[in-house]
């Protein structure tokens, strides 16, 4: 979800999208970041994302990852399935 | 969704087609992503050395990573191709262990499932009737045993009176002599009542069964063929309905042919069935049937069998004079056909199923030696990231692999097993179990091998698997090397082995005994020199030879052109061969002895004056017959000596006499001598009486010619026949053998032989498996104690005092096993007391060379793992540390 949800302001390369998740997080979230890489196999096969080379911004090669439409669909729900999950924590924990 | 599914696989596939590709871009995006780490940590300052670990340390185990990429992409297969190539590299880099595992399993798995199939031909598919448990057969019993033949009037009785039969018929297995296109042969056949295939359930497949009353005196004669005739004599011909045959002289209208898979054992083999017209008779003392019958409904074998018994003690009232101890007694159909071979299967099963074990559990133990001596290549592919799960995933493939090579070779084994045993039960005998014909892997044999096999796969993959995760992998890479699990194998494994050696010792001592017995029963003294003699029967059935004179002329036509042969010596005949069923016996009375009812029954045998000197046995007393002793001369006899000791004890017999039917004086007979004990019966066969009165006094159409020729026995068969022929081509001629092929093939010598060699098969395969075994579990100490021996050697051990360290382990599981062996040997040998001839239970010459082979074989097997711990480097040894 959270590769997702990186993805839907631009397309990035993996070592972006791993300093993007921990940016955006103030560094909580901070995984081995290689585990990056099965999980975008992963989309990648499920069609959620597609893949292309580009050079980036110091002339490099890198691959660069995009949200494909089935993606964003898929974001949207899982999104939804977390916010209710979320809400329904909060609930919880309100009422105690 | 199967949209879906198919943009999947055809991603993966693409993958699959790229998989080179897919790996260097991987690998590229994955440098690219920590040499953008490493910049970011210089730009904070960190210095360049530092900066490239901190940054893979944040990346994680590339390695790793890549594949669990890989296996995301991958198919499920791929891993397993990749285990597969790996197990196999790794069972050809060692020969002998893979060798031995799948020569093991091979035995083990073949020998169950060819048991199997005989198991399932034999008990499992069910008899080829309806409701074949329904079905029963009735006998008489009289006081020689249980299973004798009814008489006509009997059964007509018996059908009548009984009140639990839905019906009751009776078959008779009768010898036709056939008469066609080339002349007269014997053909095999049976004699049926009219609703007998009725009774059993059972419909022609081509024509008609037969009518009710087609069994009845003058009806048209009429014949249903087997399948295997029809095939065989008119080639599966649709027109043969209405054929005729000449069957004893009668031609007989083909009405049916019986459906293929149709047999019936107590009358096999059978070509020809007709009707029991020619059996009726009001004689109620002459026997010749036996009964089938089908239960009623509702009522139980006891109740029927209560019945029926009820119904024959009334007959024995009534009629005293031949019904007088004739009680009924009647079998379960499956009984009669499969009972006798029942037990022997089931042994064989137990002991094929015990021996799958014991070759499992040591093919478990080999690879448990196996994978001690891997641990550090376990060990150092785990350091390298390889996963438990991956690891074990390995030991699974590597066993499995063992497993399918074993299972293949296995079931071709037990295939080639089955029909080689099928074949090489002699003719005779495998007509009479004819629910083995057809023998081979059928769908439920093979559902079995199958299932054996996947149990040998799971206990093949959990062992090492479980030994995986019993040992600390990083204790292996350090090969401190003597787990709590290893020592506990050892003991395992030891108490394994003392027992698969004294399941050996047990099977070997059983082998030993009946190799003997056998060797001992080809040996006995059966009364005649059984070397040099030839032998072939005759049948003289057409009109030519109808009076006492023109039988008598044959015989002598015979025996003078068969005596001018070169290298004869000496022919003789008799009505009945030795070495036969023991049967044909005669009830008899002593002339002037007073007779209070006793039953006095012998065989006999009608034999020319030439029988005793051409089987060269031995007049006790009297004299032999003389060749002009016929109807013109006084009736004599010759009696045996046990016939004489039984009925003449502490008197002399000869000139006492004997009669058959004590009113008529004129046909008494006179005892001229007494012989050795011909016998007549089984190779095993207690002696029993028997008596011989000359042919000539009373000729037959059928006899057996004997003859005895300096040149060899084989060559002069052809040469009988074709005499035979030469004085008329009607006469039939059949049974063309040597003595030798006789006793040979004399089901007790095939009984003894059979056992002789089962029970040997067994214990060699026992041998195999108890050495192996012990094998290793001397060589898996010997890899724990490797660094106990270097340093033994290093303070100065000999070489010679490792073998002994070594030898005396071995040693005492061995000495364990062959004392228990003993002791469990005197139970087993107690059990097969029957199959033992002329050999006691404890035969000690038998007992110490079995014992000796056992120790030999075991010292052999562990004299290898000795001489590696011998030939141990104690500086290597030690550096292993």
């Amino acid at each position: 979800m959270l590769i997702l949800k990186t993805l839907t302001r631009a397309p990035l390369h993996g070592y972006g999208i791993a300093q993007s998740i921990k940016r955006l997080s103030d560094d909580v979230l901070t995984v081995e970041e290689g585990s990056l890489y099965p999980a975008l196999q992963r989309l990648l096969l499920q069609g959620w994302v597609k893949a292309e080379w580009k050079k980036t911004e110091t002339n490099r090669r890198a691959r660069y990852y995009t949200l494909t439409p089935a993606g964003r669909k898929q974001l949207g729900e899982e999104v939804s399935q977390f916010e209710l999950m979320i809400s329904a924590i909060g609930r919880v924990m309100q009422s105690a | 969704m199967a949209m879906k599914w198919l943009l999947h696989f055809m991603r993966k596939l693409h993958l699959l087609i790229h998989r080179e590709k897919f790996h260097s871009d991987l690998e590229e995006e994955m440098e690219f992503h920590r040499e953008q780490s490493e910049r970011e940590l210089r730009a904070e300052g960190m210095p360049a050395e530092e900066a490239r670990h901190a940054a893979r340390r944040q990346f994680g185990n590339d390695l790793r990573l890549r594949e669990q990429s890989h296996d995301t992409v991958a198919f499920w297969f791929e891993g397993m191709l990749q285990d597969f190539r790996f197990a196999l590299r790794q069972l050809r880099k060692n020969p002998g262990f893979a060798l031995t595992a799948i020569l093991i399993l091979t035995f083990g798995i073949g020998a169950s499932v060819a048991i199997l199939g005989f198991v399932d031909a034999a008990l499992i598919k069910p008899l080829p009737y309806k409701d074949p448990n329904r079905l029963v057969v009735l006998f008489e019993s009289i006081p020689l045993g249980l299973r004798f033949h009814l008489s006509y009037p009997d059964y007509l009785d018996w059908k009548r009176e009984n009140k639990v039969f839905q019906s009751l018929d009776v078959y008779a297995p009768y010898g036709f002599m056939l008469t066609d296109r080339d002349g007269t042969h014997q053909a095999a056949g049976a004699r049926v009542s009219d609703g007998f295939f009725r009774t059993l359930g059972v419909a022609p497949v081509l024509g008609r069964d037969f009518r009710s009353g087609e069994d009845r005196k003058n009806a048209p004669r009429t014949v249903l063929l087997s399948y295997s005739a029809w095939q065989r004599l008119f080639g599966g011909r649709k027109d043969v309905l209405g054929q005729t045959v000449v069957l004893d002289g009668h031609p007989n209208t083909i009405i049916g042919v019986l459906p293929s898979s149709f047999h019936f054992a107590p009358a096999e083999p059978a070509d020809f069935w007709t009707t029991t017209q020619s059996e009726i008779s009001d004689c109620r003392g002459c026997h010749g049937l036996y009964g089938v019958a089908r239960l009623k409904d509702g009522i139980s074998f006891q109740a029927a069998f209560a019945d029926i018994k009820q119904i024959a003690d009334q007959l024995a009232r009534q009629y005293p004079d031949s019904n007088r101890d004739q009680k009924a007694y009647m079998l379960p159909m499956t009984e009669v056909i499969v009972g006798d071979i029942r037990p022997v299967l089931l042994v064989l099963l137990c002991g094929a199923g015990l021996l799958l074990l014991i070759a499992t559990v040591n093919v478990a133990s080999l690879l448990l030696v196996r994978s001690e001596s891997r641990r550090r290549e376990i060990a150092v592919r785990g350091a390298l990231g390889a996963s438990r799960a991956r690891l074990m995933r390995q030991f699974v493939t590597e066993g499995l692999v063992l497993v399918a090579t074993g299972s293949a070779l296995g079931i071709a084994a037990a295939y080639a097993g089955m029909q080689f045993f099928a074949h090489a039960i002699p003719k005779d005998m495998m007509a009479s179990m004819p629910y083995l014909h057809g023998i081979g892997l059928n769908f439920r044999v093979f559902v079995f091998a199958c299932g054996i096999s996947l149990m040998a796969g799971l206990l093949f993959s959990l062992t090492p698997a479980l030994r995986l995760s019993w040992s600390d992998m990083r204790e292996g890479l350090a090969d401190g090397g003597r787990s709590h699990a290893g020592t506990m194998w050892r003991r395992f494994g030891s108490n394994l082995v003392v027992i698969e050696l004294t399941t050996a010792m047990v099977l070997l001592v059983g082998a030993g005994l009946l190799g003997k017995s056998f060797y001992r029963l080809l040996h006995v003294d059966i009364g005649l020199q059984p070397d040099h003699l030839a032998m072939l029967t005759i049948g003289a059935t057409t009109d030519s030879y109808k009076t006492d004179e023109q039988k008598i002329s044959l015989e002598r036509q015979i025996v003078s052109r068969i005596s001018a042969l070169p290298g004869v010596k000496s022919v003789g005949l008799s009505t009945t061969l030795p070495i036969g069923d023991g049967d044909g016996t005669a009830g008899f009375r002593v002339v002037g002895r007073p007779y209070h009812g006793e039953h006095m029954e012998v065989a006999i045998r009608k034999v020319s004056s030439g029988y005793f000197t051409t089987l060269q046995s031995q007049l006790l007393r009297g004299r032999y017959f003389a060749e002009d002793e016929d109807k013109s001369k006084p009736e004599v006899v010759i009696i045996s000596e046990t016939m004489a000791k039984q009925y003449f004890p502490g008197e002399n017999p000869i000139g006492k006499q004997i009669a058959f039917d004590i009113n008529k004086p004129k046909e008494y007979l006179q005892i001229v001598g007494i012989v050795k004990d011909l016998q007549e019966g089984q190779l095993d066969a207690a002696p029993r009486g028997a008596m011989y009165v000359p042919y000539n006094q009373g000729p037959d159409n059928f006899f057996s010619i004997v003859v005895r020729t300096s040149q060899s026995e084989d060559a002069i068969l052809p040469a009988l026949t074709s005499i035979v022929h030469q004085i008329d081509p009607s006469i039939a001629t059949y049974g063309a053998s040597t003595m030798a092929e006789r006793i040979h093939d004399s089901p007790s010598a095939y009984l003894h032989r059979s056992a002789a060699w089962l029970v040997g098969g067994f214990a060699g395969l026992a041998l195999l498996l108890g050495v192996v075994g012990l094998y290793g579990v001397i060589a898996y100490s010997v890899s724990q104690r490797t660094r106990e021996i270097g340093v033994r050697m290093a303070l100065g051990a000999q070489r010679g005092s490792v073998y002994r360290l070594i030898l005396r382990e071995a040693g005492r599981l061995t000495i364990i096993g062959i004392v228990a062996g003993l002791v469990v040997s005197m139970a087993a040998t107690t059990l097969m007391r029957k199959l033992l001839f002329g050999v006691g239970m404890w035969d000690v010459p038998t007992l110490i060379a079995v014992a000796v082979v056992l120790g030999g074989c075991a010292l052999l097997a562990s004299y290898l793992p000795a001489r590696r711990a011998a030939s141990v480097n104690p500086v290597e040894a030690l550096r292993a540390e």
